[in-house]
């Protein structure tokens, strides 16, 4: 617009006004963000245009920071409980930085001369567990972890152990060329921009898409397709679609001959050792069957026609069949029919056959070509791309079930059947991925007094020899970890260490560290027994878990238990990275990482965590820390960013690198890459060539760069796993027919031998398996709405008005049959208690199921809240209702009410049964005392008036007024 | 000029992006500050400029509302027609199964000033403060001359004006005055901001005197459609529909029993 421009005033005084980049942090997205300052004051934050991430948008959160950094729930000094007094009394005395320090220091020091793993280090949002991760294993403790426990183990797992990249921050659909999306089980979360972004794509270019969920709210409420799954048959539904490809010969048998180990050999011996694992040459190669020489071979080789289906005797006797004959035999049996899935999900079995018919279609008969040059793995050159425009995404509706890794795997079957990974128009990977399968990572084990551990706590086990186990089968992480209660615990289980450590199972604890994680309140299950687990004491007055440090910026729930709370900057405030070694920011055609740097100035005594956990690991003489004379090698966090190298030439950030700044992904340190990045709008981004952007697990020239710049080991193919030769192993040792660790009790044998399906398979969630169904007939659900969704940490001013009280949505028909009027208060029970909740009706939910927005609720005085906002009086938990252990079943010992395969917290199987409250029975229930204000903390205002100038009003002229009659 | 926005609702997601993008921006604007009262305390709210609803209809073309957060006081007493408006035919409208439950839709419907162009909202205004500008057609209050009377609000069908409490005088939606012409900006940022902030671009500004400009062809290819005209105020702003997504091809079926197929498969020679 360029008229009219003498007519109007000055309305900004820009040569007041600053103008920076940084990186958001309002949730997990980390979008680029243009921030312009006034004062020392936040004017204006947008997206950044350039940034690959959000493209120049911003969501509702992202827009809302200014209330996040003017929060009155900010903490302003080091708080340690005032002793005498009671944990969750709330009673703390401000100390400084060096008291703090000092009592930290004395106490760490001593575990980690003593007993390393008395060291429980969790943290929540975390998005710098490189940093975490390696901290952890300086110390010498392998009670590490970050929430991906609780959040999408489930989905990283399942994709690496399928795929080698996954759903969210390892791939994405490929948005401007898919014709066909399918969206399964995205409760308005991960992730939020780009979602969005690449929906308007899809809808601009007609493609189809379709919503598979139980609830019909955000995205799905412009799907041109909504499928109201039952939650946690989402499995069977996927499955069921696989029976109807396999019945019409409809997948890509190119595809997975080449780029998978579909025709791989299998040995058919069930009942005896080996069963279920592959054939193999005295070099340990899985063979195939070679049609062009009809004979076995090795399958990793180049010049052979594989049989994709066949049942053969091996040389030694034994019978073998190919995966796909085995795939085949599983999924066409009636089971999988549409008829019977429809029975258990809810989808009328004909959209059930239709939707398989759609995407074969779309995949087979709408396949698109990209003219480029690549050179496959084998060396080959190649003058195409083939796309099978199909593509998925799934979340957290997936991840939260107790059947979410097979479910998972389910879906990326139904995608590898249609020959749509990382090809045009199908699911792309993002790097550092495609891995390896699984990455060739495994988690420590081995600990010892004042020494670092071998390797990263974290890993993927592909046998029972790499599980964290002592000689008796007995868990060594306190979360329990890489056990047989959850063997491919690739996230660990933060829902489980407070649990754990109190109950002194598997041992006891001294320390427990915590970063960004609100376990006395929304982000554990169970909460209110939570709570009073973190007040228990033993027999000598002494607090079963002695010691509980925090790290948070603001006055949480989790603030309020803790003995040391060591108060951390905004997001606004601080250097941090988005580094690749972790959870990259990358696009499929791009690697790309970031940083913050400050925006604001911090007007209190804070200090970011990651400049204390560097300044800690100096003071507790972390090797990696110290220099030869025993210096500190590091004088901040930044010059640890700058100056650390995992490995020769890869740090933190991969931009930028060399003494000159003039090389990328891999080179020496460079003393200016701090300035290289701010200069670059704090991203960087390393675009793909043309030819390394599809087919990247059998990409060689895209396999070269990866290696180089470390993100893979080797430039082999990446065979994707249709057939999971690590999970018969540990079927085998369920069954007793290993040759290794095996468990010894009857729990473990049945969970391993069920569950380990080599293929995916589906089963009923756990809970179900224990209540009675009949009495707890609804599926109770949760989702964050999206202008609140992962923006965990303070109680926004202006989104709080968006927001402050959730309902308890529930059928518009079930209700009126039930007698339940809308805006009722009813009773929400499960077998592990019950609460009190205000119920919607509304047409857009599945029969079955009710569902309510998440950690809306929060307990009174905590956040700045005063003690009659909604969030404490009329919201609720669904937590309470949600044990972190699986009903009793005889004689079975408690066990973790967790997927049985990676331990990813089983907070969507919640089953509850309503009844109406009494007449004057409202509000809801249970309560919780108030939390006692911190010192110093004045009252939050009664009122805002936010503006960084003095407004400039835009005056109407009384002429006007008086010559332009109504106008 | 006619200035104004184009919502498409076939995208929107109802994410509350642009509310929140206005009321950050506008806050420190021309219209600002935009206070809030019980911020930390019970039942929060403050002035905003523009407000996201989110809505159920069905066959039965009833709606229901699921989130509606706007003040009562100023949200207007008409109602509109969002069944006509967010579904072109029966077929857009979708059931959860076999309980009864009427086949329906969600549609999120964000909402600000229209623009109008016969405007009571300025008519009724006693001091002159709320007016229209001649030059692009923006609708704008004074902030100096309103004496906050709420008569322009009662005006409104739309309920797109609020009364600010704080301050006692009313604010509404600018278009971003102080953004679209501000020449320190870079020309792609002269826009609202809504329109700069919306994660899913189903917000187009622009000139609706224009035949050439984006509002005026997607009003014409989408049939974009004006909220409640049938009052006469001539609002600028349209709302493009959801789009009609047609029957897509699906593989034909062959009539084998599944089971039958089991040992049946043929290798086919594929050099790995």
């Amino acid at each position: 617009m360029n008229h009219q421009i003498d007519s109007l005033p000055e309305f900004e005084n820009h040569a007041e006004q600053e103008t920076k980049f940084t990186t958001c942090y309002m949730c997990a997205c980390r979008c680029g963000i243009k921030v312009t300052t006034e004062g020392n004051e936040v004017r204006f934050i947008q997206g950044n245009p350039n940034h690959p991430i959000n493209k120049g948008v911003l969501c509702a959160k992202g827009n809302s920071g200014i209330m996040k950094q003017r929060s009155p729930a900010k903490l302003s000094k080091p708080l340690l409980r005032k002793p005498g007094t009671e944990r969750g009394a709330g009673e703390f005395e401000e100390i400084s930085w060096d008291e703090a320090l000092d009592i930290l220091t004395k106490r760490l020091k001593n575990i980690r001369a003593t007993d390393p793993k008395k060291l429980a280090f969790f943290t929540g949002r975390d998005q710098m567990q490189a940093l975490t991760g390696f901290w952890a294993s300086q110390f010498g403790t392998i009670n590490w972890a970050a929430h991906g426990g609780f959040c999408s183990v489930n989905m990283a797992a399942a994709g690496l152990y399928t795929t080698g990249h996954s759903f969210w921050e390892f791939g994405d659909p490929d948005w401007g060329l898919t014709k066909y999306f399918m969206m399964w089980g995205v409760a308005e979360d991960h992730a939020s921009n780009p979602i969005k972004i690449g929906l308007k794509k899809l809808k601009e270019r007609g493609a189809k898409f379709v919503a598979v969920n139980p609830v019909r709210t955000g995205y799905q409420a412009i799907a041109d397709e909504w499928i109201a799954v039952r939650p946690g048959t989402d499995g069977m539904l996927a499955l069921a679609m696989v029976h109807v490809l396999l019945q019409h010969d409809l997948f890509d048998d190119e595809f997975l001959v080449r780029y998978t180990n579909s025709p791989r050999l299998v040995v058919n011996t069930p009942g005896q050792v080996g069963d279920g694992l592959f054939l193999r040459n005295g070099d340990c190669q899985p063979l195939v069957y070679d049609q062009q020489s009809n004979a076995f071979v090795d399958g990793n080789r180049v010049d052979i026609s594989p049989a994709l289906f066949g049942d053969y005797t091996a040389p030694d006797g034994r019978p073998v069949r190919t995966v796909m004959s085995m795939l085949a035999d599983k999924y066409l049996v009636d089971e999988y029919s549409p008829k019977k899935a429809s029975k258990i999900c809810g989808v009328p079995a004909d959209t059930i056959e239709r939707l398989a018919l759609e995407i074969a279609h779309v995949a087979f008969k709408e396949s698109i070509t990209i003219d480029c040059e690549w050179t496959d793995w084998a060396g080959r050159k190649q003058t195409q791309f083939i796309g099978r425009p199909v593509s998925m995404h799934a979340m957290r509706g997936i991840s939260a079930h107790s059947n979410g890794f097979q479910t998972c795997r389910a879906i990326h079957l139904l995608q590898v059947m249609l020959g749509t990974i990382d090809c045009p128009g199908g699911h792309l990977a993002k790097p550092p991925f495609p891995k390896h399968i699984p990455p060739n990572l495994k988690p420590a084990r081995d600990m010892a007094p004042n020494t670092p551990l071998s390797s990263a706590p974290l890993g993927f086990p592909t046998a029972p020899e790499d599980l964290c186990i002592d000689g008796d089968g007995k868990p060594l992480r306190i979360d329990k970890a890489y056990s047989w209660d959850a063997p491919i615990a690739a996230h660990g289980l933060m829902h489980m260490v407070i649990s754990n450590a109190v109950k002194g199972d598997p041992y006891e604890i001294d320390t427990l560290m915590l970063f960004m994680a609100n376990m006395a309140w929304n982000s554990s299950m169970n909460t209110a027994n939570t709570m009073a687990m973190l007040r228990e004491k033993k027999e000598d007055g002494e607090y079963k878990i002695p010691f509980i440090v925090n790290s948070d910026a603001f006055h949480s729930e989790m603030v309020n238990y803790s003995d040391l709370v060591l108060p951390d900057t905004t997001f606004l405030e601080r250097f941090d990275t988005i580094s690749m070694l972790d959870r990259p920011i990358s696009e499929p055609d791009a690697a790309c990482d970031s940083i913050r740097q400050p925006i604001i100035e911090i007007d209190r005594d804070v200090r970011s965590w990651q400049e204390v956990l560097v300044d800690l690991a100096g003071r507790l003489d972390f090797p990696a820390f110290k220099t030869e004379q025993g210096g500190n090698k590091y004088e901040s966090y930044k010059d640890f960013i700058i100056n650390y190298e995992r490995a020769p030439g890869i740090g933190f950030l991969a931009g930028w690198r060399g003494k000159d700044g003039d090389q990328h992904l891999c080179g020496e340190p460079n003393p200016k890459q701090w300035d290289a990045y701010i200069a670059n709008e704090c991203f960087f981004e390393y675009k793909l060539e043309p030819g390394q952007r599809y087919y990247r697990h059998a990409n060689k020239d895209y396999l070269e760069l990866a290696k180089k710049a470390h993100w893979v080991g080797s430039t082999d193919q990446i065979l994707i796993e249709v057939y999971s030769e690590p999970l018969q192993k540990f079927r085998l040792a369920g069954q007793g027919l290993y040759d290794g660790p095996m468990p010894n009790n009857e729990q473990h044998k049945k969970r391993l031998t069920e569950h380990f399906d080599p293929l995916p398979y589906f089963y009923m969630p756990l809970e179900q398996q224990r209540i009675d169904k009949s009495e707890y007939r609804f599926h109770a659900v949760t989702q964050r709405p999206m202008f609140m969704y992962h923006s965990w940490d303070s109680q926004n001013a202006w989104l709080r008005q968006i927001t402050s009280q959730n309902y308890l949505y529930m059928n518009r028909q079930e209700c009126l049959g039930m007698g339940i009027a809308d805006e009722s208060w009813v009773w929400v029970e499960s077998h592990n208690g019950k609460i009190r909740a205000q119920v919607k009706h509304m047409d857009g939910v599945e029969s079955n199921t009710v569902w309510t927005w998440n950690a809306i609720a929060k307990a009174p005085g905590a956040w700045g809240l005063e003690k009659n906002a909604n969030e404490s009086k009329d919201a609720f938990l669904l937590n309470h209702l949600i044990s972190e252990l699986l009903p009793p079943k005889q004689s079975f010992a408690d066990i973790t009410n967790s997927d049985p395969v990676t331990g990813q917290a089983a907070w969507y199987d919640l089953c509850v049964k309503i009844t109406p409250a009494a007449d004057g029975e409202t509000g809801a229930w249970p309560q919780f005392e108030q939390v006692q204000p911190l010192p110093n903390q004045g009252p939050s205002p009664k009122e805002i008036s936010y503006t960084t100038h003095e407004n400039v009003n835009l005056k109407r002229s009384f002429k006007d007024i008086l010559t332009r009659g109504k106008k | 000029m006619k200035l104004g926005l184009v919502i498409d609702l076939d995208t929107c997601v109802g994410c509350h992006a642009c509310a929140t993008a206005c009321k950050q921006w506008n806050t420190s604007g021309t219209i600002g500050p935009l206070s809030d009262q019980s911020p930390y305390g019970q039942d929060p709210n403050g002035s905003w400029l523009n407000r996201i609803r989110t809505f159920e209809v069905n066959q039965a073309n009833t709606s229901t509302a699921l989130v509606d957060n706007s003040k009562s006081a100023s949200c207007g007493s008409h109602t509109f027609d969002l069944h006509a408006l967010a579904t072109q035919g029966e077929s857009a409208l979708a059931g959860v199964g076999s309980n009864g439950s009427p086949a329906s839709k969600t549609v999120h419907m964000p909402m600000s000033c229209m623009q109008c162009e016969e405007a009571d909202c300025v008519t009724v205004c006693p001091t002159g403060a709320s007016y229209k500008r001649e030059e692009d057609g923006i609708v704008l209050v004074d902030q100096d001359k309103c004496m906050g009377c709420n008569l322009c609000s009662w005006a409104c069908p739309y309920g797109a004006r609020e009364l600010d409490e704080e301050q006692g005088v009313m604010k509404k939606c600018t278009l971003c005055v102080d953004r679209i012409y501000d020449q320190n900006l870079p020309e792609s940022e002269r826009k609202p901001a809504c329109v700069l902030s919306c994660p899913t671009s189903s917000r187009v500004f622009g000139d609706f005197d224009d035949p050439t400009s984006e509002v005026s062809k997607l009003t014409v290819e989408r049939a974009g459609q004006a909220l409640m005209p049938e009052l006469g105020y001539k609002p600028t702003n349209r709302y493009l529909p959801p789009r009609e997504k047609g029957e897509v091809a699906a593989m034909v079926k062959t009539n084998e029993p599944a089971l039958s197929k089991l040992k049946k498969w043929a290798n086919r020679m594929i050099a790995r």
